[in-house]
């Protein structure tokens, strides 16, 4: 498998994960297409790895694991928080925080 | 007995502890408690003072040296370090140590201020009985001024004469705006620290140029090194007349003579401790203490007793026309304080330290007498509602009588003694002009302080309501008069001149530290019988002050009566100060303030103006830029991407 089909993949992963932060309205959905946009990254970073013969990609993606797992710990906390006080985890209505 | 001069440190520092328990603990060990802690901490410090003394006065010779205390036998002088200070540029840098020296000028004015003080703390006890909440801090005050006092006359070194110098300046700020939350009160304290300030300011810049010239601020070395010619020697002129501007600030003398009378807002007794017995004479301990140093430059010598004579008499016309009874004995200060400069000036050192120590006696039982009557009286100072007070307040009476005798002059009061030592000065010095303004300050100090005590004593009185109820003081209140009136009957009988049969034992006590004051001057007069002329006729001088007292104001002569009006419109002067402190208003602080007001313009406008652009700035921008923030998290996010974008673009090839 060639190197450009692998950013391809990688790509349209993380496309998904864009447009999934972008449109969707349920913030679990928000945080998992987060998570989509992570793992893309983390496709490229291999990819590049592979192709170069270098292990720096990989060990990169491990802290990008990492970081990610804390991210969907906190998020998920926060959600879990909002849910509580507002009975809805709709992006729309959290509009609050604002001037 | 000897060793005791190790434990010099003690002397001021009881005083000190007597301040920290009394402020910090005043609460828990009640009125009682701090009556006795206060008083017992300075009388402590006496019996000290009084053992140190009688320490030096021995054979000094057997005293051991030890590291830190140093004996000089010649000038009878012990120095003690207590502790390192400063300490700065290595071996050749500065270094200045918390020492403390006792030598006879700094023992006299120890046992002056402690015994006094003690007195006065006793007396205070009665007359502050009725103050409520303010107790415990007025003899916290009290006691922490007392050692600061000590400090002055005991440091070593310039840097610790000054701690203690502005340490009394505090103490007399803080006693005088006692009564605080009476606008007028905490003014007075605001303008004597301010005034003062002004001094002190002098008495740095002479303190450095002393330092700059001889390498040292310890006074031994500044005091040895002038005698001989050098560069301290030729910076003694600037050196001498900028501490002397301390001195003057201090002292209460011209031009700085405006904060002494509004001082007396604070408790009588403070007036009688403060600014009559021990700190306002600072500036002539000052003086006498660097007097090595005056003599080497012998206009600032001509100054001194220039600046102390035309203070003696400005102070001694005003104190004639005045009606309140503590603002007559506040010029009264300034004016024997005059003469302590003028005898001092003339080379006169041990008679201006004399009149010093007896000033101290008559004084403070004037002061103390007179806060008696006020007490009796409820608050009221105006002698021109009294009168008739003599059968009420008999020992009061008796003592002030005393007291007044001493400071009119008269034969064998202490007072008589001092002054006629400091005029024979000036007049053996050779210094005629300056002895006759001191004559006429004489008849005018007789006048006034008759004037007074006829005001107050005799007649009938002017204000029957008022004076119905007085009477005598408690016994805490009058035994201190009484030992203060004693000592100004007998005071003089340490410096009784060897021309009547006297010992004059404060000469030779002080010999050892006066050793370079000025040999008598040659064109002056020296012989006995003029001498003895020159004390027949200041006693007759102030005689003449008595007499016309006494018929202007006890048998009424239509003659003396109308002097005031004959004297237009020198008593109508006298009756406003001389208008010095209008003058100062208008000539100092009216542009003085104008120029805050520039300033306060340029502040306002410029410098607050630039202020509030940035910020008009900022809220300007963000009145627009904060619709971009929805609240809606996807927006955000939307944001990021554009940015991160953005970004990619810019920086990929």
């Amino acid at each position: 498998m060639s190197l450009v089909w692998m950013l391809t993949l990688s790509t349209a992963l993380f496309t998904v994960g864009v447009l999934g932060v972008l449109l969707r309205r349920n913030a679990i959905v928000i945080l998992m297409a987060v998570e989509i946009m992570l793992n893309a990254a983390n496709l490229a970073l291999i990819a590049f790895s592979r192709h170069l013969g270098s292990a720096d990609g990989q060990i990169l993606a491990f802290f990008v694991m990492t970081v990610a797992a804390a991210e969907a710990a906190v998020g998920l906390a926060i959600v879990l928080a909002i849910f509580r006080l507002r009975k809805s985890v709709n992006v729309d209505s959290l509009n609050r925080m604002k001037w | 007995m000897i060793t005791v001069l190790r434990f010099l440190w003690l002397i001021p520092l009881a005083p000190f502890a007597g301040a920290a328990i009394a402020g910090f603990s005043g609460r828990w060990i009640g009125r009682r408690g701090v009556g006795i802690i206060a008083c017992g901490s300075v009388a402590l410090s006496f019996v000290l003072s009084v053992v140190g003394v009688a320490a030096l006065s021995g054979d000094l010779a057997s005293l051991d040296a030890l590291p830190g205390l140093a004996i000089n036998l010649e000038a009878r002088r012990v120095t003690l370090e207590v502790a390192e200070w400063i300490s700065v540029g290595g071996p050749d840098g500065l270094v200045v140590s918390w020492s403390l020296m006792l030598d006879p000028l700094s023992a006299v004015l120890i046992l002056v201020i402690t015994g006094v003080g003690f007195l006065i703390h006793l007396y205070s006890v009665g007359y502050m009985a009725e103050e409520d909440r303010g107790y415990a801090r007025y003899f916290a005050f009290l006691n922490l001024f007392t050692g600061m006092m000590l400090l002055l006359v005991l440091g070593a070194s310039l840097p610790v004469l000054f701690v203690g110098w502005e340490g009394v300046g505090l103490c007399s700020y803080l006693l005088i705006g006692f009564y605080y939350t009476e606008t007028w009160c905490a003014d007075a304290g605001r303008k004597a620290f301010i005034v003062n300030r002004i001094g002190d300011a002098g008495f740095l810049l002479g303190a450095l140029t002393l330092w700059l010239a001889s390498g040292s601020l310890d006074l031994e070395p500044i005091l040895d090194g002038v005698a001989a010619s050098g560069p301290l020697r030729e910076v003694a002129l600037a050196g001498s007349l900028l501490l002397f501007t301390g001195a003057v600030g201090k002292s209460a003398q011209i031009p700085l003579s405006v904060w002494l009378p509004d001082a007396m807002a604070g408790p009588t007794p403070v007036s009688a401790l403060i600014h009559a017995a021990t700190m306002v004479t600072a500036g002539v301990y000052l003086v006498v203490r660097m007097g090595a140093v005056f003599v080497a430059a012998p206009l600032a010598l001509a100054v001194v007793a220039g600046i102390g004579a035309a203070t003696a008499l400005y102070a001694a016309t005003i104190a004639c026309a005045q009606t309140d009874i503590k603002k007559v004995l506040a010029y009264s200060t300034i004016s024997q304080l005059g003469y302590m400069f003028l005898g001092v000036g003339v080379g006169a050192f041990a008679a201006a330290i004399f009149h010093l120590i007896t000033h101290a006696f008559f004084k403070a039982v004037l002061f103390l007498g007179a806060g008696s009557v006020i007490h009796a009286l409820h608050g009221e100072q105006d002698m021109g509602r009294m009168g008739g007070l003599r059968d009420r307040m008999l020992i009061t009476w008796v003592c002030m009588l005393a007291g007044g005798l001493a400071l009119a002059g008269i034969v064998p009061f202490a007072g008589f003694w001092s002054k006629d030592a400091i005029l024979w000065g000036a007049l053996s010095g050779g210094h005629t002009f300056l002895w006759i303004l001191g004559l006429a300050g004489a008849g005018l100090t007789a006048f006034y302080v008759f004037r007074l005590l006829f005001m107050i004593f005799h007649g009938k009185p002017r204000d029957e309501d008022l004076v119905r109820n007085a009477h005598e003081s408690p016994y805490i209140m009058s035994g201190p008069l009484l030992v203060l009136g004693v000592l100004s009957l007998i005071g003089g009988i340490v410096g009784l001149p060897a021309i009547i049969y006297g010992g004059d034992w404060l000469g030779r006590w002080l010999d050892p530290v006066l050793a370079h004051a000025p040999a008598a001057a040659h064109e002056g007069v020296h012989s006995a019988g003029a001498e003895i002329g020159a004390m027949v006729l200041s006693l007759v001088i102030a005689g003449a002050g008595f007499m016309v007292a006494l018929m202007a104001y006890v048998l009424r002569h239509v003659w003396a009566e109308r002097l005031p009006r004959k004297l237009e419109p020198l008593s109508g002067w006298a009756r406003a100060k001389y208008y010095v402190d209008e003058f100062y208003q208008r000539a100092i602080l009216g542009p003085y303030l104008q120029l805050c007001h520039i300033f306060r313009q340029f502040d306002e406008r410029a410098v607050d103006g630039l202020v509030n652009a940035v910020w008009r700035t900022a809220d300007g921008v963000g009145h627009f830029a904060r619709y971009l923030q929805t609240g809606f998290v996807r927006n955000y996010a939307l944001f990021l991407l554009i940015g991160a974008a953005l970004i990619l673009y810019l920086v990929l090839p």
